[in-house]
C-alpha cells in the first residue's frame, strides 16, 4: 500500500464510507438525526475534496501516462479493477469533489424530508462519479457510469418537484436506450480484443468497419448524456423537477460524462469512425447551439432556461472535441469544467430565490436587486460567465473550442458563433426580468438577501470563475501533455487509415 | 512600472468602491475613485510626453502575466506602449477623471454612488486594457469589458424599464459586431498561426493577394479578415446598420454618455482600425468598405440629428456622425487624421455632453428641448461653454490654415484628405462629409438656440428651480473647453503635420507616399474651393438654424404640424428599429416558441419518450397495479440493477470463452 496505488481507491470509496456511517445514524429525535446526517455528509465531502487536492500536488503534468494506477484481479477473464488518472480525467475528479460540499451546503435548509436518505444518495452518487473518471477498465467504467443513474434517478424522483414522476421517467428512458447499446458494444469489444482494459483497448486496432458500429453504440450513450440535439429533451424536465443540488450535479458533472466518454473512448479507440462521423457531430452541435438558444429565449421557467442554455453550451464542447486538434479538445475540456462551475452556480442562484418564494416562474419575479443587492451582483457575474464574457472562464472555453472548430470547418464554427449573440439575448433578458425593475410583487416585498451560508456556497464558485478566466493556463498546463498525446495518436491513426485507403485504390 | 500604474489605478478604485462601497461610504468611494483617476490622468500626460513626444517608450510590450498557451495559440496579459496607446491614455484617463469629478456633483441625489463610481472606474480599466493590448484576445477582453461596463451603466437606473431595455439592446447589438470580430480573430489565428500583433503584422505583407477557404468560398485573406474585424468596429462605434443602440444608450446617466458613449468607448472601433493599419493598409477593398460605411454614417446620422427633440439624442446622433468621419478618414488611409479627430472630438463632445448634463441637472431632469428656451440667463456658464463646444464641433476656423477650434483643424483635414486622395470611394466620402458638415452646423446651433435662446417654453415650476451647476461640475467643463479650443491648433503638427512621422513611428503603418503625404501635397497646390467648402456650408447651417429657430420659428413649427413624410421618416430614425424588430427580433421569438412547442414538444417528445412512455405505461398498468409514484420508480431503479447484473453475468461468462 503506497499513496500512489491506493489513493484512487480511497478517494472513490470515501464517500461511500460516509454513506454507510450516515446509515448508522439513528435516533428518535428527527432533528438531531437530520443534523448529524448533514454534518457527516459535509465533512465526508470536504475530506474527499481535500484528498483530491493532494492528487494535484503529486500529479506529474509533463507526461501523458496514467498515474496513481492501481490494478487488481477482479472478475477474472482479463476484467480487472484498474484505475488511474491522466491529464484529461484528473480535473473532472477535482470538479466532482469540488462541487459536492457545495451541493451538501445548498441542501442544508432546502431538504427537510428524508434527510438521511438524501445525503446517502448524494454520497453514493459521488463515489460513482469519481469512479467513472478514475476507471481504466471498461466494465468498471460501465458499472460506475450506469449505476450513477440510480441515485440521480432517486434524487429527482423522491425529492423532486411536482412532475418528478414524469421527469425521472423520461430521464431513465433516454439513458437506458443509450446504455443498452453501449453494453452491446462493450461485449463486442471484449470478444474481439479479449480485454476490457482501457489502456489496452486504446492500443488495439479495431478494423475500420467495426469502428463505425462501435462508435455509433457509444455515441448513443454519450450523446444522451451530453445531451446533444435531438436527444436533449429529458434535460429540461429533469432539471426543473430536480432539487437544486441535484441540478448542480446534473449540469456540473453528469453532463460531463458524455464529453469525457468521447475523449476517453470514441476518439482514441475509434479514430477512423470519429473522423467519419465528424460532420454528423458538427451538424448536431450547430443545431444544438442555435436551436436550443432560440428555445431558451422563450422559456418561462428559470431552470428550464438554464437547462436549455446548457445544451447549447455542450454543443460547443462536442464541436471542440470533434475538431480533433489541440485547440478544440483543450477548449472542449475547458468548456466542460467552466460550464460545470458556471451552470452549477446559476442553478444555485435559482435555488436561492426558489427557497424563498417557491416558484421558478420568471414572471413571479422582478426587481430583486432592490432587496438583494449581493445576490444581484453574484447572479450578474455568473450571467456574464454564461454569455462567455472575457475575464470569466466561460470565454476561454468558448473561444478555444470555436477556434479549434474553425480550423477544421469554418461553416460549423461560424454558425456556432452566432451563439454569442443568442446567449446574450436569453441570459440578459432573464436577468432583466428577475433582477431589474421595480419591486412590485407583494410576495417579494420581504425577501431577504443571501445569508452567510449562501455566501460561503457562492464564494468558491465566484473565485474559480474569475481565476480560470484570468489564468486558464493553470488548467491547460495540466491537460496539455495528455491532449497532445491524444491528438497525435488521433491524427496518426487517421493518416494511417487514409494511406491504406489510397493504397487500396 | 509607470504604465502598469496607469492601467491598474482605475481597477483598484473600482474594486475598492465596488466591494467596500458600503464601508467607505459615498464620500469615501467618490474621493478614492476620483483621486486615483486624477493621478492616472496626470501620469498619462507624462507617459504621452515620454513615449510620443520624446520617443523614449519601451521597446517591447510590458508583460504582466501569462494568460494561456495552447500550442501556438498563446496570449499574455501585456501592455503595448506606443504612440497610439498613449494618445488613448490621455483621452481615456483625461476625460474619465473629469467625468469622475463632474459626477460628484451630478450624482449628488443618487442613492447608489459607490456602485456608480465603481462602474465608471471599471469601465476605464477595461478601456485601458483595450488600448494597450498586445494581442487580439486581450483586445477582445477590453472590447467586451467596456461593453459590459456600458451595459451596467446604461442600465444604472434599473427601475426604469426603458433603461433596462436600452442596456440589453446595447449589449446584444454589440455582440452582433463581436460575432464578426470573433470570426476575424479565428481567421487571423488560422492564417497566421498566432494572435500576437507583432507576429501577425510582420507576416501580413506575405499574405497580400493570397486566398483562403472561408465558408464555401476561396476569398482574399486580408480583405476578409479586415472586413470581419470591421464588423466588430461597426458595432462598437455605432456605424450604420449597427448604430441603433447608441441613441437608446442615452438612458444612462449623462456623465456616462459623455465618457463612454461619446469620448472613449465608441471610438474603440476607430482605434481598432488604426491599430490594425498593418492589415487594413494592405487590403484596399476592405478600406473602400470602411470609407463608404463611415461616410454614409456621417451623413445618415446627421439627417436624423436634424429633427430630434431630446437634447441628449441630438448629441448622440452627432457622435455617430462624427465617428463616421473618423472611419472614412481611416478608410482613405488617413489613420493619423482619424486619430486626431478622435482626440479632439473627445474634448468637445465630452464638453457638449457634460454641458447638456448641466442643463438637465439645472432643469430638474428635463431633456426635451421643446420645454427649454431662453435658458442662457439662468445657466450663463453652461451656455457659454456649450457654445464653445459648438464652435468646435461645427468647425469654426480660418480656411486654408490651421487656426481654428479643435474640430475645425481635425475635421477639415479629413474632408480635404478625402478630396486629395481622389478615388471613387473617397470622392463619395468627400461629398458626404461636406453635406454632413452643413447638417452638423444646423443641428448643433439648433440645439443651442432651442435651449438657451428665444422664448422660454419651460414649465414654470421647472423654471423657478432652474439653476447653474456648482463648481464641481463647471470646472471639468472649463478644462474641456480649453481642449475644444486649443487641442487642434497645438497638436496639429504632431498628429497630422510635419512632425507626424516622428510622432507616430511604428504605431501606424501606411504605404509609401500614403494619404497623409497626399494631403500635405494637396495643401500646397490643391484647388481653393475645397478648403472653403466646409467653411461655407458651416456658415450656411448656422444661418439656416438662426433663421428657423430664432427669426421665424413658425416655419419649423408648421413642418412639425404638417407631419410630412420626410419629417416622419427622419424623426423615426429611418424606421430602422422597426425594420429590425420585424426582421430579427420577432422572428427569433416566434421561432424559439415554435421550436420549443413543436420541435421539442410535439416532434421529439411526442414520437420519442412520451410516445414510448404512453405505450409502456399502458402495458405496465395492465400487468402491475402500482398505487404510488415512488414505488413505481423504485421498480425502475431495480430494473436497472437487473440490467447491470445481467450484464456482469454476461461479461463474466464471455470471459470464460
Amino acid at each position: 500500500m503506497t499513496y500512489d496505488n491506493s489513493v484512487l481507491t480511497v478517494l472513490t470509496f470515501l464517500p461511500l464510507l460516509g454513506a454507510v456511517l450516515i446509515l448508522l445514524i439513528n435516533g428518535d429525535d428527527h432533528e438531531i438525526v437530520n443534523r448529524n446526517a448533514r454534518s457527516a455528509a459535509l465533512w465526508t465531502t470536504l475530506g474527499t475534496f481535500i484528498l483530491s487536492l493532494s492528487l494535484l500536488m503529486f500529479f506529474d503534468s509533463s507526461t501523458a501516462e496514467f498515474q496513481f494506477e492501481v490494478e487488481r484481479e477482479w472478475l477474472g477473464g482479463n476484467i480487472n479493477y484498474h484505475m488511474g488518472l491522466d491529464g484529461i480525467s484528473i480535473l473532472f475528479v477535482i470538479l466532482t469533489t469540488f462541487l459536492m460540499p457545495i451541493c451538501i451546503l445548498a441542501s442544508w435548509e432546502a431538504i427537510t424530508e428524508r434527510v438521511k436518505e438524501y445525503m446517502i444518495a448524494f454520497l453514493v452518487l459521488e463515489t460513482l462519479m469519481i469512479g467513472v473518471f478514475c476507471s481504466l477498465d471498461l466494465v468498471l467504467f460501465y458499472l460506475f457510469f450506469e449505476a450513477g443513474l440510480i441515485p440521480m434517478f432517486l434524487i429527482i424522483g423522491v425529492w423532486g418537484g411536482a412532475r418528478r414522476v414524469y421527469a425521472s421517467y423520461k430521464f431513465f428512458l433516454y439513458t437506458l436506450l443509450g446504455s443498452v447499446l453501449m453494453l452491446v458494444a462493450l461485449i463486442a469489444m471484449y470478444i474481439m480484443a479479449g480485454t476490457t482494459d482501457i489502456t489496452s483497448l486504446i492500443e488495439y486496432d479495431f478494423p475500420a468497419g467495426v469502428q463505425t458500429w462501435l462508435w455509433l453504440a457509444f455515441f448513443a450513450s454519450f450523446a444522451v448524456k451530453m445531451p446533444m440535439w435531438p436527444v436533449h429533451t429529458w434535460l429540461p424536465d429533469a432539471h426543473v423537477e430536480a432539487p437544486t443540488a441535484g441540478s448542480v450535479i446534473l449540469a456540473g458533472i453528469l453532463l460531463k460524462m458524455g464529453g469525457y466518454g468521447f475523449l476517453r473512448f470514441s476518439l482514441p479507440m475509434f479514430p477512423v469512425a470519429s473522423d467519419l462521423f465528424t460532420p454528423l457531430v458538427f451538424a448536431l452541435s450547430v443545431i444544438a447551439v442555435i436551436y436550443t438558444s432560440l428555445v431558451a429565449l422563450m422559456q418561462e421557467d428559470m431552470k428550464k432556461l438554464i437547462a436549455y442554455s446548457s445544451v447549447a453550451h455542450m454543443g460547443l464542447v462536442t464541436l471542440g472535441i470533434f475538431a480533433g486538434n489541440i485547440e478544440g479538445i483543450q477548449g472542449g475540456i475547458f468548456q466542460m469544467l467552466s460550464h460545470g462551475i458556471i451552470s452549477g452556480a446559476l442553478f444555485l442562484c435559482v435555488g436561492v430565490v426558489y427557497d424563498r418564494i417557491h416558484t421558478r416562474e420568471i414572471a413571479a419575479y422582478g426587481g430583486l436587486v432592490n432587496r438583494m443587492p449581493i445576490y444581484a451582483a453574484i447572479f450578474m457575474l455568473f450571467t456574464m460567465g454564461n454569455v462567455g464574457l472575457p475575464g470569466t472562464s466561460g470565454f476561454i472555453g468558448e473561444i478555444t473550442s470555436l477556434m479549434g472548430a474553425f480550423k477544421v470547418n469554418s461553416w460549423a464554427a461560424t454558425l456556432a458563433t452566432t451563439g454569442v449573440i443568442l446567449s446574450a439575448g436569453y441570459a440578459l433578458w432573464l436577468y432583466r426580468r428577475v433582477v431589474f425593475g421595480e419591486l412590485e410583487k407583494g410576495s417579494l416585498k420581504t425577501i431577504l438577501d443571501v445569508g452567510p451560508r449562501e455566501i460561503i456556497i457562492f464564494a468558491p464558485l465566484v473565485i474559480m470563475t474569475l481565476y480560470l478566466g484570468f489564468y486558464p493556463a493553470s488548467v491547460f498546463d495540466i491537460t496539455d501533455a495528455s491532449v497532445q498525446n491524444l491528438v497525435n495518436d488521433y491524427t496518426a491513426a487517421i493518416d494511417a487509415h487514409q494511406d491504406i485507403s489510397t493504397a487500396a485504390n | 512600472m509607470l504604465y502598469k500604474i496607469i492601467v491598474f489605478l482605475p481597477l483598484i478604485g473600482a474594486l475598492l468602491a465596488g466591494l467596500f462601497g458600503r464601508r467607505l461610504g459615498d464620500r469615501g468611494s467618490m474621493l478614492i475613485t476620483s483621486t486615483l483617476m486624477v493621478i492616472a490622468a496626470i501620469l498619462s500626460v507624462i507617459a504621452f510626453y515620454i513615449v510620443a513626444i520624446a520617443g523614449n517608450g519601451p521597446q517591447n510590450a510590458v508583460t504582466i502575466m501569462r494568460w494561456f498557451d495552447i500550442g501556438s495559440f498563446e496570449a499574455d496579459w501585456a501592455l503595448r506602449i506606443d504612440t497610439l496607446s498613449v494618445v488613448m491614455f490621455v483621452v481615456v484617463n483625461g476625460v474619465s477623471s473629469l467625468v469622475h469629478i463632474y459626477s460628484i456633483g451630478y450624482m449628488d441625489h443618487d442613492p447608489h454612488k459607490p456602485r456608480f463610481f465603481a462602474y465608471l472606474s471599471l469601465f476605464t480599466f477595461a478601456m485601458l486594457m483595450l488600448v494597450t493590448s498586445d494581442n487580439f484576445l486581450q483586445l477582445f477582453f477590453g472590447w467586451e469589458g467596456v461593453g459590459v461596463a456600458s451595459y451596467l451603466l446604461i442600465g444604472f437606473w434599473y427601475k426604469k424599464p426603458s433603461a433596462c431595455a436600452a442596456a440589453i439592446k446595447a449589449f446584444i447589438v454589440n455582440r452582433v459586431g463581436d460575432f464578426g470580430f470573433a470570426l476575424g480573430i479565428f481567421g487571423i489565428y488560422m492564417v497566421f498561426g498566432s494572435v500576437e500583433f507583432d507576429v501577425v503584422f510582420a507576416a501580413a505583407p506575405e499574405m497580400v493577394g493570397k486566398t483562403f477557404h472561408f465558408l464555401s468560398w476561396d476569398v482574399d485573406i486580408l480583405t476578409t479578415l479586415c472586413l470581419l474585424l470591421f464588423v466588430g468596429a461597426m458595432g462598437k462605434s455605432a456605424q450604420f446598420i449597427l448604430h441603433t443602440w447608441l441613441p437608446d444608450a442615452m438612458e444612462g446617466p449623462t456623465p456616462v454618455s459623455a465618457l463612454i458613449h461619446a469620448a472613449t468607448m465608441v471610438t474603440a472601433g476607430v482605434f481598432l482600425v488604426c491599430r490594425t493599419s498593418y492589415l487594413f493598409e494592405l487590403a484596399p477593398d476592405a478600406l473602400a468598405v470602411v470609407t463608404v460605411v463611415g461616410a454614409f454614417t456621417a451623413f445618415f446620422a446627421a439627417t436624423v440629428g436634424l429633427v430630434q427633440n431630446d437634447i441628449k439624442r441630438v448629441i448622440a446622433y452627432s457622435t455617430c456622425s462624427q465617428l463616421g468621419y473618423m472611419f472614412f478618414a481611416a478608410g482613405i488611409g488617413l489613420y493619423e487624421a482619424a486619430m486626431f479627430h478622435l482626440f479632439t472630438h473627445a474634448f468637445f463632445k465630452a464638453l457638449l455632453f457634460l454641458g447638456a448634463g448641466s442643463v438637465i441637472h439645472g432643469m430638474s431632469d428635463e431633456q426635451d428641448m421643446r420645454h427649454m428656451g431662453g435658458l442662457f440667463k439662468y445657466l450663463p456658464w453652461t451656455g457659454t461653454l456649450m457654445i464653445i463646444g459648438t464652435l468646435a464641433i461645427t468647425g469654426v476656423g480660418i480656411p486654408h490654415s490651421y487656426w481654428g477650434f479643435a474640430g475645425f483643424v481635425s475635421k477639415d483635414a479629413i474632408i480635404e484628405g478625402a478630396f486629395a486622395v481622389n478615388t471613387s470611394t473617397s470622392d463619395f466620402a468627400f461629398w458626404m462629409g461636406v453635406t454632413a458638415a452643413a447638417m452638423t452646423s444646423f443641428y448643433s446651433w439648433r440645439l443651442i438656440f432651442l435651449t438657451f435662446f428665444g422664448e422660454s417654453r419651460a414649465k414654470p415650476e421647472v423654471l423657478s428651480h432652474a439653476h447653474e451647476s456648482g463648481w464641481v461640475m463647471l470646472v471639468p467643463l472649463i478644462i474641456l473647453s480649453f481642449g475644444a479650443v486649443f487641442a487642434g491648433m497645438v497638436f496639429q503638427p504632431q498628429f497630422i503635420g510635419d512632425h507626424a512621422h516622428d510622432f507616430w513611428r511604428d504605431a501606424i503603418y501606411t504605404v509609401e507616399h500614403g494619404a497623409l503625404h497626399q494631403l500635405h501635397e494637396f495643401h500646397k497646390n490643391g484647388p481653393g474651393w475645397v478648403f472653403y467648402a466646409p467653411f461655407i456650408v458651416m456658415i450656411g447651417g448656422l444661418t439656416w438654424a438662426y433663421l428657423w429657430y430664432l427669426k421665424w420659428p413658425h416655419i419649423p413649427a408648421s413642418i412639425v404640424a404638417n407631419n410630412g413624410l420626410l419629417y416622419r421618416f427622419l424623426l423615426n430614425k429611418w424606421y430602422i428599429d422597426e425594420i429590425y424588430d420585424f426582421l430579427f427580433v420577432n422572428p427569433a421569438k416566434s421561432l424559439g416558441r415554435f421550436l420549443w412547442k413543436k420541435g421539442d414538444g410535439w416532434l421529439i417528445d411526442g414520437f420519442g419518450p412520451d410516445g414510448i412512455a404512453s405505450t409502456v405505461m399502458a402495458t405496465t398498468k395492465r400487468i402491475v397495479q402500482f398505487q404510488s409514484g415512488y414505488l413505481f420508480h423504485y421498480a425502475f431503479a431495480m430494473l436497472i440493477g437487473i440490467a447491470l447484473l445481467v450484464s456482469f453475468y454476461y461479461a463474466k461468462t464471455l470471459g470464460a470463452f
